[in-house]
């Protein structure tokens, strides 16, 4: 059957453990994790979670009921299954950056709309946001450059309302 | 009112009578409430281990909630294998563990350990109480999460100084989790399409598993059964939801099911399972189980459909509330119990043909004692009406092959985890929630030694539990896969040194008794299940006796050894 990358979007209660409980039940149970990101919600006794893993249909169906059997587990929503949702990642990347390689920098984030954040006299730090791919690609094309540091968030993701009402 | 006190306060709102515990620095406080509250009965077991167990078969045989109490550390971790059992068969036990004072949590403390971060894949759930404001709520939480939905074990952990702390007691009468609501009403629509597949089936067959057995749905499934004249099959954990001597019983399932019940499943167009879960020691090789069936199955817990086997009609339920939509719809329909009958008589010709080209046999000995004799007249003389509580490995298997239990909560088993060293100290619990009930452990000689030390806790508490021992001198289970698939090798699974067991059951203040003989086994057997107090019987059994029907790990479960 055939696997696929899945983004789970899960709403648990702000308690201790909560975040074991889901961690422990991929690890205990043969999941995948590929990322993880977790933060509050408005409401301040939520956490928001978004999870992206991979499997075929039958493994991300007793992921999805594994985790809604958590007594934590207030929501869990497959956004992939849900088709229109918006996906965003975050990366900040640290270039070398003396003078021959700058225009080339300001090129590349030019394209794909990067912040340059941080300026000192080798080395710049990039900011990017955006799909995976568009992330990967970009980390591409500073490779020959001379990435020296990388730091990503993992996906965080929200379902899209309906157009028409 | 202190922690300790709303502790005690909260048991007696929850109608707790008894509970299974063990002392200790960290729960002392708990312990002191104990002292001024005689209502609520404390078995003071002798290893913590002994006390889980102890909850968990008074759990299984009352269907009540199962209580344990034990202090920090060793006293926690030594009631892990205990949670872990009842969390593999769903068994509703609340266990209270003390734990250091909230500010030295995470110091390395005496007796520190992290409870709640060691026992969370073993439990339904469990709780830190980290403020006394919370511990009503909290403790309500507990028992209503372990005794509803799919039950569990539940885990409280409450440091000392809240358990000294002082604060208002409002226990909820009610309580909503919002994360938390389980189903019990099933579809309509499932269920229609239930009938429906049951209305065409040539070959069908009822699975009923340990669902039906704490759901209470023992009666709907009898009914069901003898209304559509549905062949029947257990697993493990199913045995006594269904009578063994019914005519429509196949018996169990599985790696040492009965030939003609594998068979059936094997051969069925429609299953029926109810609370099962499809193990892999019931389904064997999963592409070969049941290939030609379209399979209904109905489980409280959406996370067993669809795990191990494909299914055609999902059902999220009570076992006990669907099987009744179920026969609401077998009543409306009207179809007469003969139409039923002559429906599926080729199916049952069939099942006959089965049952009589492999009943469950062996082969008898004048010179042995063989255990399933042993069984076979433990069934006899109690006429079914005992409580059997088992150990795990050959004996386990041979009691639930001939004896043939005809209520459900009569057989007490670890069937999930397998848990050497259950039996015993299950049965103190059975014995102290059933205590008008003849009581039984089927041991051997290998399990009886993993929680002997419970005699003492039996002794002390006037229990007349009887503790049959088939003693092979081996280690059997793992002896017969040697013997079958390992060439003969047998490693490291044979007791040089065994106790006496008449004299250890004479130190502890109980009664010993041996036999040997084929033609010792009635009259003694006889006289032990009319003593009225806690005997060990040691049984010697042909010491290379091997269990079957059986299906090899893997294969298809009509690949069955059957001699």
């Amino acid at each position: 059957m055939e696997e696929k990358r899945h983004t789970l979007s899960v709403l648990v209660e702000n308690t201790p453990g909560a975040l074991a409980r889901i961690a422990g039940l991929f690890s205990g149970r043969g999941f995948n994790i590929d990322s993880l990101c977790v933060a509050e919600t408005l409401d301040l006794t939520l956490s928001h979670l978004t999870l992206v893993t991979h499997g075929d249909e039958f493994i991300v169906e007793q992921i999805i009921k594994q985790l809604r059997r958590l007594i934590d587990v207030y929501k869990v929503v497959n956004v992939t299954e849900e088709k229109k949702y918006v996906e965003r990642e975050m990366a900040l990347i640290k270039v070398r950056a003396e003078k021959e390689y700058r225009e080339e920098i300001f090129r590349i984030c030019e394209i794909f709309r990067c912040k340059i954040v941080d300026v000192s006299p080798r080395s710049y730090i990039i900011e990017v946001t955006g799909d995976r791919e568009k992330l990967q690609a970009v980390i591409e094309l500073l490779k020959p450059i001379g990435i020296k540091e990388i730091a990503r968030t993992g996906t965080i993701a929200i379902k899209r309302e309906k157009k028409s009402p | 009112m202190t922690g300790a006190q709303m502790i005690i306060e909260a048991l007696k709102k929850e109608r707790i009578e008894v509970i299974f515990g063990y002392p200790g620095g960290a729960v002392i406080d708990i312990y002191d409430e104990l002292y001024k509250n005689p209502e609520i009965k404390h078995v003071l077991v002798r290893h913590e281990q002994g006390a889980a167990h102890a909850a968990d078969g008074y759990a299984r045989s009352t269907g009540k909630v199962g209580v344990v109490l034990v202090t920090s550390g060793p006293g926690s971790t030594n009631t892990v294998t205990g949670i872990a059992t009842a969390y593999m068969d769903s068994i509703p036990i609340v266990v209270l563990t003390g734990q250091v004072p909230t500010k030295l949590i995470g110091n390395d403390a005496f007796q520190e350990v992290d409870t709640t971060g060691i026992t969370r894949p073993i439990t339904k759930h469990n709780f830190l109480i980290k403020r006394i404001e919370d511990l009503p709520k909290i403790l309500k939480s507990a028992f209503y999460i372990a005794s509803t939905g799919r039950p569990g074990p539940v885990v409280v952990d409450i440091p000392k100084d809240i358990q000294q702390a002082k604060g208002e007691f409002n226990y909820p009468d009610e309580i909503e989790l919002r994360s938390y609501n389980p189903v019990y009403e099933p579809h309509v629509k499932q269920i229609e399409k239930a009938y429906s597949l049951l209305e065409q089936a040539e070959r069908p067959v009822l699975l009923l598993g340990g669902g039906v057995i704490s759901s209470g749905a023992s009666p709907e499934a009898i009914k069901l059964a003898e209304l559509l004249n549905l062949p029947v099959t257990m697993t493990l954990m199913g045995l006594g939801s269904f009578p063994g001597e019914h005519e429509q019983s196949l018996g169990m399932l599985g790696m040492h099911g009965t030939y003609y019940a594998n068979m059936a499943v094997a051969n069925c167009d429609v299953l029926l399972a109810v609370g099962a879960r499809f193990d892999d020691r019931v389904t064997g090789k999963v592409d070969a189980f049941a290939p030609g069936a379209k399979i209904i199955h109905i489980d409280i817990d959406p996370t067993s459909i669809q795990k191990n086997v494909k299914v055609h009609v999902p059902i999220v339920a009570d076992c006990k509330r669907a099987l009744t939509r179920i026969l609401e719809i077998v009543r409306r329909v009207k179809k007469p119990k003969r139409y039923w009958k002559e429906r599926f008589k080729e199916w049952w010709e069939q099942i006959d043909i089965w049952r009589k080209r492999y009943p469950l046999s062996y082969k008898k000995d004048p010179n042995y004692i063989k255990p399933q004799f042993v069984i076979e007249k433990l069934y006899e003389f109690t006429k079914g009406e005992a409580i059997i509580a088992t150990e795990v490995g050959q004996n386990q298997m041979w009691a639930a092959q001939y004896y043939k239990f005809k209520y459900p909560r009569t057989l007490i088993t670890s069937g999930g985890l397998g848990t050497m060293g259950f039996g015993f100290p299950a049965s103190i619990g059975a014995q102290i929630g059933n205590p008008d009930k003849l009581v039984i452990d089927v041991a051997g000689d290998g399990s009886i030694q993993m929680n002997i030390q419970e005699l003492a806790t039996a002794v002390e508490q006037k229990l007349p539990i009887k503790i049959i021992i088939l003693n092979n001198g081996y280690l059997g289970m793992v002896r017969q896969w040697q013997g079958l698939f390992y060439g003969k090798r047998y490693s490291q699974v044979k007791f040089h040194i065994l106790p006496d067991f008449v004299k250890l059951a004479e130190a502890y203040g109980a009664v010993g008794m041996k036999i040997t003989r084929p033609e010792e086994v009635e009259p003694v057997l006889k006289k032990v299940l009319n003593m009225n107090s806690l005997v060990i019987l040691d049984v010697h059994i042909a010491s290379e006796e091997n269990v079957f029907p059986m299906v090899p790990a893997g294969k298809s479960t009509t690949e069955m050894i059957l001699v």
